[in-house]
């Protein structure tokens, strides 16, 4: 499995701007580069990466072949109550990976 | 006694003191939204060879060895001030031997298999390690045994290569702060390995800086941990002597 990196508050008031950053492990290989043989290597990136709180949508992102290896994903949501914060990133070759954290609201 | 001596003493130290350290990290010639990635963890991609560096510390070595954690407790403790010490001599080999190398012996020794140089499992542990002593001056190793290597590192440093007949000195002392194509030459200060390079989009080691150099001036890049690399190494260690570590560092 990658490694993830996840920055967020653990606790929160409610309705504060809370700021969440990602971080994924990922080679994000375009498709378009060849090797030292001149062989074509198969693209391999990262197609979607999604946040949901308790099933809820909250922020999503699409990825492309001109986005870098390792991607940074940070955006900022609204505290409305406690619960889980679940991450998926969803790429070519079947990868998917989800990652979650709780939050506490005050 | 005249207060003369004194005075001298005083004025002496003075001008040491208030003399600016003329070095400088490649840190500062970057660009402000790289040095950010760099200074915060929440952005810096190295974090996460760092992240996979601490899971294998608590990890079993190989199928059923010790951890490292088991024989070297709590890594903040144990490792601080480690990285800023290496190359350090070992006495089996007879021969110095860098911090990637020094990890990789000791995981074979437990019972697993030898991490390859480059491997994700080397640098992600040789990133943990070294990140315990980030901040901390560069101290190299006073070992006298070590002498005669850094003296040859020396040497390598200010020996022309390749069929562009370029020595390390030529850049990255004559012509430090200059440019080369699009690009700024740093002073060639080894602070921050390993590094997250954004060219190779991952964290790569100082050997793997050191070959990159040397296939740029088209010369033959020496093998993973020669020799003549960790003498390199020891020289450039003693060159950022006092400097602080900056790992897991990120350069363009």
């Amino acid at each position: 499995m990658a490694r993830a990196l996840i920055t967020m508050p653990s606790t929160a008031r409610r309705g504060e701007v809370i700021e969440i950053r990602t971080l994924i492990n990922h080679p994000m290989e375009t498709g378009y580069r060849r090797d030292a043989e001149g062989t074509l290597q198969p693209r391999d990136i990262l197609r979607r990466f999604s946040c949901r709180f308790d099933g809820e949508l909250v922020f999503s992102a699409e990825l492309n072949a001109a986005i870098a290896a390792n991607p940074y994903i940070g955006f900022f949501t609204v505290a409305v109550a406690s619960g889980v914060l679940s991450f998926s990133w969803e790429g070519d070759n079947g990868f998917a990976q989800t990652e979650s954290r709780t939050i506490t609201v005050t | 006694m005249s207060a003369r001596p004194a005075l001298l003493a005083a004025l002496l130290l003075a001008a040491c003191t208030s003399a600016p350290d003329p070095r400088r990290s490649g840190l500062e010639l970057m660009k402000p939204a790289t040095q950010a990635l760099q200074r915060d963890d929440s952005q810096n991609p190295a974090m996460l060879w760092v992240q996979e560096g601490k899971a294998l510390w608590s990890g079993a070595a190989g199928t059923s060895g010790p951890s490292c954690a088991d024989c070297h407790g709590d890594a903040s403790r144990t490792m601080r001030g480690v990285a800023a010490r290496y190359p350090r001599f070992d006495a089996s080999l007879g021969r110095p031997v860098g911090l990637g190398e020094r990890i990789a012996q000791c995981r074979v020794r437990q019972g697993a298999p030898a991490p390859l140089p480059e491997s994700q499992e080397r640098l992600a542990l040789e990133a943990y390690v070294a990140l315990q002593s980030r901040g901390l001056p560069i101290t190299p190793d006073a070992d006298a045994r070590l002498a005669p290597f850094r003296e040859r590192g020396q040497q390598l440093y200010q020996r022309r290569l390749g069929q562009l007949n370029l020595a390390c000195t030529q850049c990255h002392d004559a012509l430090a702060g200059g440019q080369l194509g699009g690009s700024v030459i740093p002073q060639g200060h080894a602070t921050g390995y390993p590094i997250y390079r954004l060219e190779w989009q991952a964290l790569g080691s100082l050997q793997r800086r050191l070959r990159n150099c040397m296939s740029g001036v088209r010369a033959e890049p020496y093998a993973y941990d020669a020799v003549e690399l960790i003498e390199l190494e020891l020289h450039l260690m003693q060159r950022a002597r006092g400097m602080p570590l900056e790992t897991p560092a990120v350069r363009p």
